[in-house]
């Protein structure tokens, strides 16, 4: 996302002294950090979900330490897959807790600056409501799933170090961590998801910064339950489900279309890691329908802004 | 180039007409002064002025339509459109670092330099700051913006005289160049009488009444009447009669000093008199229309 930069005014109409005291401005950069500024569970929350992961896997460590020093014979080439196992698993923590921010984040964006009436002060600016919403956008989209990669990396090599510790402080050889854990092909997959799955709920996002420029009050209940009584209805009027499908599916299918989950891996599923198909994420319908759609909540959001009476 | 351009400026909400055809033109480097009653359609004016709401119409802001070109007016145009609007969680520092980063005519040395003179401490948040303190850390990063226009709607609201004076004389002596223009509008008219160049009434969307301060100095005049004159003042048709410690004071539209003279002591009104006669007598049922 590119940021949309002001140019500034080479003949202002002001006098000489005004010329002089222009200077060049970052909306976008600005818009940003005054969003981080506001919501600093942008990155608290993913900490502390890390701070809870790291804090069970010292205990589990220090536990499975006495467990490994009576296994008779433990062969890394062998169980060096289930040593990689606590690290994928600890990614997931992080990326739910980083959702749930990313959902509540995007209920309240544009709805809280109305409720306090601090709209009237940041549209005092030049800063033109394209480019606030897309700042907003930004969070969830990119700020989001960088901060969650970077937790996640220092997650990793926490974990890593404690695992070690544990091995040598019970006498065995800790080097099936580093040798046995396929580490960069660990973080691609992480990255890869983090990517995929910002790209598949960029609809959601839209959907609920939408609401949130649009509804007066209790924009989580116009978030959820206007599509809830759409499937009730659906399911009533024809008996079928066609929306709730269609909404489970934006809700889990993200993963499922990145991945290659076919029947070969399944069995391997648990021991190794899931398989990146970029080919069959790039061609599923649902994420370029999907990315229409948020582009057009988001657009429907601007417009609420720039023309919508500040009360 | 006028400032401010409007010609048969309308706006209803469902039924009531908030501006019913409203007609002003603000020359550069004035500062007029807009006031009405509650619900006169001030808000609704200076919104229309800033791209906030929608209207029907002629409306010019710098030769900008304000509602088509509101992106490119804010570069010149700045507001504050009530007390307390700035977000609550933002630290002083971060509001400055802020406007900073946006604005291109901030001068951040400026706005530093207001806030030396206040007990405003840079790490505090805008929630722990005094409604007063909040107007006046608002004035320094508005008063720092090299803006052509600025506007304001209410910006002493709910403040103690104390802060309204410094408010308004700290505007008039460090910001006012007289290249720049000003909107203002309260109900403290008393307060803000001695800074105006201009003076606008509006009632049911409507200017009633608007000049310069000289023009309408020339124009109207208030006349504490010898009690042997009454009679021979009352021909005269004053616009507004009212009666202080026994002496009736009378209100005169289109008569000349000369004319007024033998009836007794002549002066200029001020505005809340001139607005209770102009406005009051038009609703004279409507009580407190200046508190």
């Amino acid at each position: 996302m590119s940021s949309p930069s002001e140019t500034v005014p080479t003949t202002p109409f002001g006098t000489p002294a005004s010329a002089a005291r222009t200077t060049s401005t970052r909306p976008f950069y600005w818009s940003v950090r005054r969003e981080l500024w506001e919501h600093r569970s942008v990155y608290i929350a993913p900490l502390v979900a890390a701070g809870v992961v790291l804090f069970g896997v010292t205990i589990s460590a220090i536990r499975l330490g006495h467990h490994l020093t009576d296994l008779p014979h433990f062969d890394p080439a062998q169980d060096g897959g289930a040593l990689s196992l606590p690290f994928d698993f600890a990614a997931i923590p992080v990326m739910l807790t980083a959702l749930i921010v990313a959902i509540f984040y995007c209920m309240g964006a544009l709805h809280n600056e109305r409720r306090d009436r601090s709209i009237l002060f940041w549209k005092s600016l030049p800063v033109s409501d394209l480019n606030a919403v897309l700042a907003k956008a930004f969070v969830p989209m990119v700020v989001l799933p960088v901060v969650t990669f970077v937790i996640v990396c220092a997650l990793h090599l926490f974990m890593l170090l404690i695992g070690t510790a544990a091995f040598l402080a019970h006498g065995l050889d800790p080097s099936p961590f580093w040798t046995g854990v396929p580490w960069l092909q660990v973080e691609i997959t992480l990255i890869y998801s983090l990517v995929t799955l910002s790209l598949w709920y960029a609809p959601i996002y839209g959907w609920l910064l939408l609401v949130s420029a649009w509804a007066k009050r209790a924009p989580f209940l116009w978030a959820v339950f206007p599509p809830l009584a759409l499937c009730l209805l659906e399911k009533i009027a024809f008996d079928t489900s066609n929306l709730w499908s269609l909404l489970t599916y934006r809700l889990h299918g993200g993963l499922s279309e990145a991945f290659d989950v076919s029947d070969a891996h399944v069995g391997h599923a648990m021991r190794s890691l899931p398989r990146i198909d970029l080919a069959q994420f790039l061609s599923t319908p649902g994420l370029w329908v999907g990315l229409v759609f948020a582009a057009g909540f988001a657009a429907a959001a601007v417009w609420m802004r720039r023309y919508r009476e500040p009360t | 180039m006028a400032c401010i351009e409007a010609r048969g400026l309308r706006r209803a909400f469902g039924k009531t007409l908030a501006l019913d055809g409203v007609d002003l033109r603000v020359e550069e480097g004035r500062i007029l002064g807009l006031i009405g009653p509650n619900g006169a359609g001030k808000s609704t004016a200076l919104n229309a002025m800033l791209g906030l709401t929608q209207y029907q119409g002629e409306l010019k802001v710098l030769g900008k339509d304000p509602w088509t070109q509101r992106d490119a007016l804010m570069r010149d145009v700045c507001f504050i459109a009530d007390v307390a609007v700035l977000p609550r969680w933002m630290r002083v520092n971060q509001a400055l670092d802020y406007v900073a980063g946006v604005h291109p005519r901030f001068d951040r040395a400026r706005a530093e330099g207001f806030l030396a003179r206040t007990d405003i401490k840079r790490t505090s948040k805008v929630r722990e700051l005094s409604k007063g303190m909040v107007t006046q850390l608002h004035l320094a990063l508005v008063m720092a913006i090299d803006a052509r226009l600025l506007v304001l709607d209410e910006p002493t609201l709910g403040l103690d005289i104390l802060y309204r004076k410094q408010f308004y004389d700290t505007l008039l002596n460090d910001y006012f160049d007289h290249s720049r223009t000003i909107i203002v509008t309260t109900h403290q008219v008393e307060e803000i009488e001695h800074i105006l160049t201009d003076l606008a009434f509006i009632d049911h969307g409507r200017i009633v009444l608007d000049g310069s301060m000289e023009d309408l100095a020339a124009r109207y005049f208030e006349v504490m009447v010898n009690p042997d004159q009454v009679l021979a003042a009352r021909a005269f048709k004053p616009l507004k009669e009212r009666q202080v410690f026994g002496r009736s004071i009378m209100l005169f539209d289109h008569l000349t000093r000369e004319q007024l003279a033998p009836l007794g002591e002549v002066h200029t009104p001020s505005i809340a008199d001139l607005f209770v006669a102009v406005i009051g007598g038009q609703q004279a049922n409507r009580p407190g229309a200046v508190a």
